[in-house]
C-alpha cells in the first residue's frame, strides 16, 4: 500500500473531529505555539512535521491535556474534539485521556505482565464486568497493535522483556484498549529500526479505519508514507497544513519546501 | 571477491610513527600512569584502614563481649526447711511471703556447707561466710519465688541451679586471678580454690546464659544477674512504633512533595527545612521530646511511646529524603505511560510509582530504623536510662506506656558501673545490639528482593 502515491489516498470521512483555534502555548515567559488553527479529521492520519523545538509535540500534547503535568505550562485559545471545548473547566483531563489515547515517543511499558499492561486502562475505567471481558479487550487489543500473534503465549511475561518494535506495539494496543477515539503518537517509530517501523506504519494505517490518528514524526518520508494531511510547523508557528500530496510536491509556503529540499531544520 | 582475512597480510617491519613508537612509554606518560596508580593506591589505603578497623572493632567486642552469653551456676540440693520459710504451717503464700530474701539465703548457704560437707569438699581455714558468700545475692529471690508459686515445695529437698557471684564466675572467665584476688575485697583465694574443687565434683557448671537475655537489670551487688530483657523489649517495643510512626508520614509527605505539591518559595522553604532537620544533633530532639511530649502533653517518662515519638521525629528527615530519592528515581516515562490511558494522579502513583519505588522507600525506612535503634543521647534525656526491673505490659495492655529501656542505653549504663562484670555485659549487650542491626538488614535485603521481583 505504500506504493500508492500519497495524493492518491482517498480521505473516509471530512467531518471534522478536532477544532484548534488561535492556540497559544507557553512554558513559562518562554511562547512555543503561536495561533494555531487546525481542523484534524476523523478516520484521517494527520501528520505534525517540523524541525526540533518547532512545537509539533508541545501542540500534539495540548490535545490530551498532558501539557497539565507541566506546572509552568499555559494553554489558551480553543481546542474542540466534537464540538466540546477540551480546556473547560467541566472537563476531567482522566475521562479526556480516555477519549484521547497517546503513543510516546520511547516505548514505556509498564513494569508488569503483557497482559496487565493492556488491561490496566480497561481497568481503571471499569469497562469491564468481568474477567473474561477483560480478557476479550485484552487479546481484540493486541490484535489491533498486530502483537497478538507474538505474544498469545507468554501473556503472564513482563513486557518490558519485549523487543523495542514488540514494546511500542504493546503501548500502541495499551492506548487502544481504552477504545479511544483519537490516537496521539509522539515520534512513535524514533527508538525503531527500520523492520519494527515498517511494522507500527503499517498498523497506524490500520488504525485509520477506527481511530483519528495524529502522528508527529521527524521523518518526512513517514509522514508521506502514512499521513492523508500534513501540518508543517515551524518556529511554533502553524506554516502550512493540507492533503499530504501537496505539501509534499507542491507547497505553498517558502519555508516548508526548504524544509522539505533539506535547507533548514 | 574473497574475504580480506583469508589471505594473510604480511606484517610490516619494525617503523617508528611521526610521535615514536607505541611499545615503549613516551615521557608525556610516564607522570599521568604514575598519578594514575597514586590515586589506586589512595583508594585501597583507604579500604584496608576501614577494613580493619571494623575488624578490630569487631574483634574487641566480641572478645570482651561474648563471655557475657555465658554464666557459672552451682547445681546442689537444697532443703527447703519449713521452720524457716513457713513458721505457721498455713502454706499460704500470702503468710509465707513475710520471708525475705534473707532466710532464703540462710538456706541456700547451710544446704551448701550441708551439701560440700558430705561430698567431702573443703579448702583448709575457709569459714563457712565465705562458702556462702559465694552464692549470688540473686539465688535466694529465685528460690524465694519458686516456693512463693509452689507451695508444695516447702519440707522437701530439691536441687537448685544458683548462679554463683559474679568475681566467682569472672574467676572462671578468666577475668579475676589469685593475684587480683589478694586485692580485692569481695573475693578470697580460698574461694578460688574451691571453686576449683566444684568444678571438678561437677557442682560447679558454666552454661549458655538465656538469662542474659531475658532477665531484667540488676543492682551493682549482683552483677551475675543482670539481663538485657527490658532493653530488648523496650527496644522491639520502640522499633514497631517508629516504623508505625514513621512510615506513613514519610512516604505520604515524600508523595505530596514530589507528585503534587506546586514548585514555589513555600515548597523550597519546606524542602530545605527537611534537609536541615536531618542535621539537627539527636540530644536536641531529645530536649524537644522532653518538653513536647513529657511536660506538655504529659506522657509517662521513661515509656517507649515517648522514645519512639522522639526517634520518629529524629528519623522523618532522613526517611523523607530516602523516600523523595525513591520516587524521583521512577522514570518520568512510566507517570506518562499511566497518565496517557487516563489514569488519574493518585492511580499513577498507587499503581505505578509507589510500586517502583517500593525497594528504595523500603531500604531508607530500614536505614532510618537502623540510626533509630543505635540512639542513645535523646533518650536518656526523656528517662529511659532508668533502673527497671518490671517487664512492660504487652502492647494490647498499655505496655507501650509502661517504664522500659532500650539497649544502647544498657550498654551506656552498664559501661558506667564500676563492676568489670558489668563491663563484659555492656559488650555483650554491643553485640546483641549488632545482632539486632544486621536482622533489620537482613529484613531490609529480603524486603527489597521480593518487591522487585515483582516488577
Amino acid at each position: 500500500m505504500y506504493d500508492v502515491p500519497a495524493n492518491k489516498q482517498s480521505v473516509d470521512q471530512t467531518n471534522q473531529k478536532i477544532t484548534a483555534r488561535n492556540v497559544q502555548v507557553f512554558y513559562g515567559e518562554k511562547q512555543a505555539l503561536r495561533d494555531v488553527s487546525v481542523d484534524i479529521e476523523d478516520r484521517t492520519v494527520t501528520a505534525f512535521i517540523g524541525p526540533s523545538g518547532c512545537g509539533k509535540s508541545t501542540f500534539l500534547r495540548c490535545l490530551n491535556r498532558m501539557n497539565d503535568t507541566v506546572s509552568i505550562a499555559r494553554v489558551e485559545g480553543d481546542i474542540l474534539i466534537d464540538g466540546e471545548d477540551i480546556y473547560d473547566k467541566r472537563v476531567d483531563p482522566v475521562q479526556l485521556r480516555a477519549k484521547v489515547g497517546m503513543v510516546f515517543q520511547k516505548p514505556n511499558p509498564f513494569p508488569k505482565s503483557i497482559y496487565d499492561n493492556v488491561a490496566y486502562g480497561p481497568k481503571i475505567h471499569g469497562l469491564t464486568r468481568s474477567k473474561s471481558e477483560l480478557d476479550g479487550i485484552v487479546e481484540e487489543s493486541l490484535k489491533r497493535a498486530a502483537l497478538w500473534n507474538e505474544v498469545k503465549d507468554r501473556l503472564q511475561e513482563p513486557g518490558t522483556g519485549l523487543s523495542g518494535g514488540q514494546q511500542q506495539r504493546l503501548c500502541i494496543a495499551r492506548a487502544v484498549a481504552t477504545s479511544p477515539e483519537v490516537l496521539l503518537m509522539d515520534e512513535p517509530c524514533s527508538a525503531l529500526d527500520p523492520i519494527a517501523t515498517a511494522q507500527v506504519e503499517e498498523l497506524i494505517d490500520d488504525l485509520r479505519q477506527n481511530y483519528s490518528v495524529v502522528i508527529v514524526t521527524h521523518s518526512m518520508q513517514q509522514a508521506a508514507r502514512v499521513s492523508q494531511k500534513t501540518a508543517f510547523f515551524h518556529l511554533g508557528n502553524l506554516v502550512e497544513y493540507g492533503e499530504t500530496g501537496t505539501i509534499f510536491t507542491n507547497p505553498q509556503d517558502p519555508r516548508t519546501e526548504s524544509y522539505i529540499t533539506g535547507r533548514i531544520g | 571477491m574473497t574475504d580480506i582475512g583469508s589471505t594473510p597480510a604480511e606484517l610490516p617491519g619494525k617503523a617508528h610513527g611521526r610521535n615514536g613508537s607505541l611499545l615503549a612509554e613516551s615521557p608525556l606518560m610516564k607522570p599521568r600512569n604514575a598519578a594514575e596508580f597514586r590515586f589506586r593506591i589512595y583508594g585501597l589505603t583507604a579500604i584496608v584502614v576501614t577494613l580493619l578497623t571494623l575488624a578490630i572493632t569487631l574483634f574487641t567486642i566480641v572478645r570482651d563481649g561474648a563471655p557475657a552469653f555465658f554464666q557459672a551456676q552451682l547445681t546442689y540440693q537444697v532443703f527447703v526447711d519449713a521452720a524457716v520459710v513457713d513458721k505457721n504451717g498455713t502454706a499460704d503464700p500470702v503468710e509465707m511471703a513475710k520471708v525475705t530474701t534473707i532466710g532464703y539465703a540462710r538456706l541456700l548457704g547451710n544446704s551448701l556447707i550441708a551439701y560440700l560437707d558430705e561430698k567431702g569438699i573443703a579448702v583448709e581455714g575457709m569459714t563457712p561466710k565465705e562458702i556462702t558468700d559465694m552464692i549470688s545475692k540473686d539465688a535466694p529471690a529465685r528460690l524465694r519465688d519458686r516456693v512463693l508459686a509452689d507451695p508444695s515445695l516447702v519440707g522437701q529437698t530439691i536441687t537448685v541451679n544458683a548462679l554463683v557471684g559474679g568475681r566467682i564466675d569472672g574467676y572462671l572467665k578468666g577475668r579475676v586471678t589469685r593475684e587480683s584476688s589478694v586485692n580485692d575485697s569481695n573475693v578470697t583465694p580460698r574461694q578460688l580454690d574451691m571453686a576449683d574443687k566444684m568444678v571438678e565434683a561437677g557442682i560447679l557448671r558454666s552454661g549458655f546464659n538465656w538469662r542474659f537475655l531475658t532477665a531484667p537489670d540488676a543492682s551493682d551487688l549482683r552483677p551475675e544477674a543482670a539481663g538485657l530483657g527490658i532493653a530488648l523489649m523496650g527496644t522491639l517495643y520502640m522499633m514497631v512504633l517508629v516504623l508505625i510512626f514513621t512510615l506513613p508520614i514519610a512516604v505520604a509527605a515524600s508523595i505530596y512533595l514530589e507528585e503534587f505539591a506546586p514548585k514555589n518559595w513555600f515548597t523550597d522553604l519546606i524542602e530545605v527545612n527537611i534537609s536541615n532537620l536531618a542535621a539537627v544533633p539527636s540530644i536536641v530532639y531529645g530536649i524537644l521530646g522532653l518538653a513536647a511530649f513529657i511536660n506538655f502533653a504529659g506522657l509517662p517518662s521513661s515509656a517507649p511511646i515517648v522514645g519512639a515519638l522522639v526517634l520518629s521525629l529524629m528519623t522523618l528527615p532522613t526517611v523523607i529524603i530516602a523516600t523523595r530519592s525513591a520516587i524521583r528515581a521512577v522514570p518520568p516515562s512510566i507517570r506518562d505511560a499511566a497518565l496517557g490511558v487516563g489514569a488519574s494522579k493518585m492511580q499513577t502513583v498507587l499503581h505505578h510509582v509507589l510500586p517502583l519505588a517500593a525497594p528504595g522507600i523500603l531500604t531508607g525506612t530500614i536505614l532510618g530504623l537502623a540510626s533509630a535503634l543505635g540512639e542513645t543521647g535523646p533518650l536518656l534525656l526523656i528517662g529511659m536510662v532508668a533502673f527497671v526491673t518490671n517487664y512492660p505490659a504487652s502492647p494490647l495492655d498499655g505496655g507501650f506506656m509502661d517504664p522500659a529501656t532500650a539497649l544502647p542505653v544498657q550498654v551506656y549504663s552498664w559501661a558506667s558501673r564500676s563492676d568489670p562484670a558489668f563491663i563484659e555485659r555492656s559488650s555483650g549487650a554491643i553485640i546483641v545490639l549488632l545482632i539486632f542491626l544486621v536482622c533489620m538488614n537482613i529484613i531490609a535485603i529480603l524486603l527489597r528482593r521480593r518487591f522487585e521481583r515483582r516488577w
